[in-house]
């Protein structure tokens, strides 16, 4: 699936990467814990968090994910959003909150990394 | 014997959340410019930012060392700190002394060290208590790539 259908499907507004939304995703990791997202993301995932300070960047890209979807409504500051910028990874925001996004992706076929 | 290529030192500030994390995101630019295969890399970064974090969260200051050599990539995690008083429970998955602020930041879940461990070939803690901690990983270069 498409980030790009991923934004559609779940309202998402673009923070980050607007041009970078083509990449296509397999598989999710959510958690507001950073452990868990670097202890089970194995690359290339949509890591969806409600943790939306520098460190939730930091992980996204220790753990080499596509991209960063942050839910229910919580927005990065400026910072944390210049830093995707930097390291090149699309950032996502929706309202939804983490279970209902869950819900529909994995519908839609997406699984979770285990 | 293992011939070193290349040895960096990097210093950790204890409680300096905005800098959490600066060093491990050196060496992950630094081993892709070396062209370390992505699931070794991986490995490492993911060992060095665990470790930096405890460094961050729990020691005043630390040294992260990274040693490269034709086999492996060694850490040597190196800091002044309150020490960890039974390892062998600091080890278990779940088990945290993590404070609010600590898992405000998305750490502090009892993942950390047992992270680590997973993710080296060969892992080793030493500690003080009220002096500090040593932490040594091993990820050998041939084993998963």
């Amino acid at each position: 699936m498409k980030l790009h259908e991923i934004r559609d499907l779940l309202q998402c507004e673009v923070l980050a990467g607007e041009d970078d939304l083509s990449v296509d995703i397999h598989q999710v990791v959510a958690s507001d814990g950073m452990s868990e997202i670097l202890a089970f993301a194995k690359s290339r995932e949509l890591m969806i968090t409600g943790l939306t300070n520098i460190q939730s960047i930091r992980t996204a890209d220790i753990a080499g994910v596509s991209a960063v979807l942050y839910c229910r409504g919580k927005r990065p500051d400026k910072k944390v959003i210049d830093f995707a910028k930097e390291k090149r990874i699309p950032v996502l925001a929706t309202k939804m909150v983490m279970f209902d996004i869950c819900g529909v992706l994995y519908n839609q076929g997406l699984k979770g990394v285990s | 014997m293992a011939a070193e290529l290349l040895r960096e030192s990097y210093e950790i500030q204890g409680k300096n959340y905005d800098k959490a994390g600066e060093v491990s995101g050196e060496i992950k630019v630094l081993l892709r410019d070396l062209g370390i295969d992505a699931v070794n890399m991986r490995r490492v970064v993911i060992v060095a930012y665990e470790g930096e974090m405890n460094v961050v969260m729990y020691a005043h200051r630390g040294t992260l060392t990274l040693v490269l050599t034709d086999r492996d990539i060694n850490l040597e995690i190196r800091d002044e700190g309150p020490g960890i008083p039974d390892i062998g429970l600091a080890l278990e998955e779940g088990y945290s002394t993590a404070s609010d602020e600590m898992r405000e930041m998305g750490f502090g879940f009892g993942m950390g060290l047992p992270n680590m461990k997973k993710n080296s070939d060969e892992f080793r803690i030493e500690s003080e208590v009220g002096k500090g901690t040593f932490v040594f990983a091993k990820i050998r270069l041939n084993a998963n790539a």
